[in-house]
């Protein structure tokens, strides 16, 4: 440890309670990547505060020494967001998990940025409400991480993303100070602002997130198609039929084999692809729909429908599809998740190039897919043991963000950009719309010291800003208006 | 740099400085090749007369217009249909307006994608009805008729409808917008789902125009829901006493009940004149089945209400459906649902007829003062009473008391209170925008993407 961080660590644990203080370096290694295992660092100093006020200090130490800081929940990020600096402080909001307030009146929660999206669903489910975004790390993944990804999820596709679904944060700003941002403030959206912007303008030490009432009825239908084309073209019909889906998910033949492998869930036999419907809201509503979807699907090829009566059939149901990450360990010794967007109705092509892609590089691609808003997750399959087959699959994982960007769509549709994808995001945005985000982060973070070297390409300094009035107004001065 | 003295409505003299730069800025204006003309008396900003006036045809046009600008100091106010443009605190000083109206093209609809990309100053109706053609909508509620795509984005304006689907911050995916000194930013894109890079969209969202001219957005939109179908009560008329003897009545319980209900309205809006008034509680229903949905929330509303509810479908909205309630003093009250009916307790309290009207579920609602009948005509159900005398300007005082006032009753419910336009004479006795905890942070962005203040100076809170 070098001397800064010495003494920054000696002026941490006077501000922090008994061992919420890590220097010890086996220990500090096990905070040493998130979800993105490949990306490593082993942090300086590992911090446990338990609440605001604490972060704040934390903060305004990191400040003192010039020392970077990262925040961190529960480090399922798939982007290296989390990735810890060797340089600098870590903090871990695993011990901020306490939910502060049920208010079923206002329909909304106020929880600490520690406590699992699935723990607030689990807090209000049995009055009938629950949290809406589900990103499937939901046993696990911590709202503060959530707010910092603007995390979605199955159902984002009718009822968006974190940013909707966040009323008000309480942050600890890049300069230490707590602050409020709260969505009914006049003015500049800072919490829509803030949401997403993956730890670099702060960290979230309070959240007031909505309460959505469960809906009325679930339906979720699995369609069984001869080729991922037949399914393609299936998703574009629905939503051409007005039919707004909770979600729309899609499995290549290569990930349904592959969960079938890892969890036997039992799609059916000789598919080319899988269609997973899920309608939600009014019974009523939800019974026009059903027939709707379950007609387009007949008339575009599907050869099989299920339809999952009960809790227990729907879990079967999303089994397959939730375990399809974890599943194609199964089927290949290594592999690379991708994210990335494109328009849906460009999903058939797309779909064609990545085929093209795989058989040009020899390298496997199992696709996973939120069809309904075109976000794809190919599952790109390597053996690390084979020479240069990785260096093959990153080629291939790159070309197919090209893909997504030529089409109109986005390098990232919830992984977030971290340090994985920074180097792309010249493909998606000029230096002068990158300039102008740089813009955001100079307001908060002048000194660079919130989570630096993530979602930006290259670090730039802020600078002082020119001509800037200081001191008081001249209208104030003048007495001609008041500054509230 | 301007002086205090020579800027605001009541001081439009120019030194000696200034107007010997004024003609080579008109002629740097004109050379770039956009239309510029002398700014008349209907050009006003909040009383704030501009000297020019330009029409760019397109983001490259605004962007050399906004160069010439930063080079000869020139402060700028962008502008769209005007229907908010006496919304806010007065520019301090206002050289160039640039009116957006030329910026009118309907760039791309992705049917397919329910995607749009807009210019800004195409109107929202012009592009409700482009999006009809294609059996598609931007959910997001027009308040004011002739408003542009860019003038609903730079003042966060919303309607009924966005207990279901959000304000416009929700709907936008995609923006182009063009700083201070000429440089065209883009963020987001054309897909709904992006996590790449910050979201500008939502910065610019509610920005009066502070932090550069938005020139383009994309929006994500919905189908046209096959059937609209409204239910309309009257709940008793309540004195402030009652409102807290009879709860299951209130309109605070009625919209937590309908709120929650599985009949899932997308809308549940409130009319009232305060003091005495009776309430009028509207829901919309949307859908297939919204026939049989109306009849569960007529059912739900007949507890309460007077009289049997009236159901409409056919798009029959009530005449005051989404309809500002003034243009005088226009508040905006938003309170935490459970306090909707302690806030309507305050207004009553406060003795002044006021016309209150908006989604009551959301516990957005807008107070008018002097109330006014905005262009409706009153229903069976909604008999507007006499409307009173436009207050005089002694009554100004008055109308400062009542926002200060209230402003401090609903404060302890979690409310806050902020005046969307008033006259001059009431802006200088009270602070139109109350207590923002992020202004430092708001004040710290503002200096970053305009340093030298030439961006709409002065039209935000705090003095942005």
């Amino acid at each position: 440890m070098t001397e800064t961080l010495d003494e920054l660590a000696r002026g941490l644990a006077g501000v922090l309670p008994p061992g919420a203080v890590i220097t010890d370096p086996v220990r500090l290694r096990t905070y040493e990547c998130d979800g993105l295992t490949h990306h490593r660092a082993v942090p300086g100093i590992v911090v446990l505060p338990e609440s605001a006020e604490q972060i704040a200090a934390v903060v305004r130490l990191c400040n003192e020494y010039g020392v970077p800081f990262v925040a961190r929940g529960a480090g399922t990020g798939l982007s290296g967001g989390a990735l810890p600096r060797a340089d600098g402080v870590l903090v871990v909001t695993a011990k901020m998990r306490r939910i502060l307030q049920v208010d079923l009146a206002d329909r909304r929660a106020v929880v600490e940025p520690g406590v699992t999206n699935l723990a607030i669903t689990e807090a209000v489910r049995e009055h009938g409400y629950y949290y809406a975004p589900d990103p499937s790390s939901q046993q696990v993944c911590t709202i503060g991480g959530n707010v910092a990804e603007n995390s979605g999820g199955a159902h984002c596709l009718k009822y968006g993303f974190t940013v909707n679904h966040v009323l008000a944060l309480e942050i600890v700003t890049p300069d230490g100070d707590i602050v409020t941002l709260d969505a009914d403030d006049p003015g500049y959206d800072l919490l829509g602002a803030f949401v997403g912007s993956e730890g670099t303008l702060g960290i979230t030490t309070k959240v007031t997130v909505r309460l959505s009432r469960a809906p009325e009825t679930v339906t979720t239908l699995l369609a069984a198609f001869g080729s991922i084309e037949q399914g393609g073209q299936a998703v574009s019909a629905i939503i051409g039929a007005g039919v707004v889906p909770a979600a729309i998910e899609m499995m290549d033949a290569l990930a349904i084999a592959a969960a079938e492998a890892a969890v036997a869930c039992g799609y059916p036999a000789g598919a080319g692809a899988v269609l997973i419907v899920e309608l939600d809201g009014p019974a009523a509503e939800v019974a026009h729909q059903f027939a709707e979807v379950e007609r387009i699907c007949r008339d575009n090829g599907a050869f099989e429908l299920r339809t999952a009566a009960g809790p227990q059939e729907r879990a079967a149901v999303w089994k397959g599809r939730r375990s399809a990450f974890a599943a194609v360990g199964r089927i290949s010794p290594a592999y690379i998740v991708q994210d990335g967007v494109v328009p849906r109705t460009a999903l058939p092509d797309v779909l064609a190039s990545i085929d093209r892609l795989s058989a040009e590089y020899g390298i496997r691609v199992a696709n996973v897919f939120h069809a309904g808003d075109g976000n794809l997750h190919p599952l790109v399959l390597f053996d690390d043991a084979e020479p240069g087959a990785e260096e093959r699959a990153g080629l291939v994982s790159g070309r197919i963000l090209d893909l997504c960007v030529e089409h109109g769509g986005s390098i990232t549709g919830e992984h977030g950009v971290g340090v994985d994808k920074s180097r792309y995001m010249p493909k998606m945005f000029t230096d002068d719309d990158l300039d102008t985000m740089q813009l955001v982060r100079c307001a908060f973070d002048p000194r660079g010291l919130s989570n630096p070297g993530k979602v930006f390409p290259t670090p730039r300094l802020c600078g002082e800003v020119p001509g800037v009035r200081r001191g008081v107004h001249p209208l104030v001065e003048s007495g001609r208006a008041e500054q509230f | 740099m301007a002086t205090p003295q020579e800027t605001g409505p009541d001081a439009p003299q120019e030194t000696g400085a200034r107007a010997r730069h004024g003609a080579g800025a008109r002629d740097a204006l004109s050379a770039t090749g956009v239309t510029v003309r002398d700014a008349g008396p209907g050009d006003a900003v909040a009383g704030v007369m501009p000297r020019w006036v330009a029409l760019p045809e397109s983001t490259e046009e605004v962007a050399a217009l906004m160069r010439v600008s930063a080079g000869h100091d020139l402060a700028v106010v962008p502008a769209g249909g005007g229907t908010r443009l006496h919304w806010g605190t007065p520019p301090e000083r206002c050289d160039l307006l640039i009116d957006t109206c030329c910026l009118n093209e309907i760039l791309e609809h992705a049917s397919g994608d329910l995607v749009v990309r807009v210019q800004a100053g195409v109107t929202m109706d012009a592009l409700a009805e482009a999006l009809a053609a294609q059996n598609q909508e931007l959910a997001l509620d027009v308040p004011l008729a002739g408003s542009t795509v860019g003038g609903t984005l730079a003042t966060a304006a919303a309607g009924p409808r966005r207990l279901r689907y959000g304000t416009a911050r929700d709907l936008l995916i995609g923006l182009t917008v063009v700083l201070a000194d000429g440089t065209v930013a883009r963020s987001g894109g054309k897909v709904v789902k992006n996590v790449a890079g910050y979201d500008l969209g939502k910065l610019f969202t509610g920005s009066y125009g502070t932090l550069g001219i938005i020139t383009e957005a994309v929006f994500r939109l919905h189908p046209i829901p096959r059937a609209r179908h409204w239910v309309t009560a009257v709940l008793p008329s309540a004195p402030p006493a009652a409102l807290s003897a009879g709860p299951s009545t209130s309109p605070g319980a009625v919209a937590a009940a309908l709120a929650a209900s599985q009949a899932e309205p997308s809308a549940v809006e409130l009319d009232w004149l305060a003091p005495a008034g009776t309430f009028t509680v509207s829901a919309l229903v949307e859908g297939v089945a919204a026939e049989s949905r109306a009849g569960a929330v007529r059912d739900l509303l007949a507890g309460a209400a007077e009289a049997v509810p009236d159901v409409t479908g056919g798009g029959e909205a009530p005449g005051w459906w989404g309809v500002t309630p003034g243009e005088d003093v226009l508040l905006e009250l938003r309170v935490p649902p459970s306090g909707v009916d302690g806030a309507l307790r305050a207004i009553a309290a406060r003795g002044l007829p006021a016309r209150v009207r908006g989604s009551l579920a959301s516990a957005v609602l807008q107070i008018a003062l002097p109330p006014e009948s905005a262009g409706t005509e009153p229903t069976e159900l909604a008999k507007l009473p006499e409307i009173p005398e436009i207050p005089q300007l002694a009554e100004v005082a008055e109308v400062a008391a009542f926002v200060s006032g209230l402003r401090g009753d609903v404060a302890p419910l979690g409310g806050r209170l902020t005046v969307l336009t008033a006259p001059p004479e009431l802006a200088r006795l009270v602070d139109l925008w109350g207590p923002v905890g992020a202004l430092p942070l708001m004040r710290r962005v503002k200096e970053r993407f305009d340093p030298d203040r030439r961006m709409s100076p002065g039209r935000m809170a705090g003095g942005i």
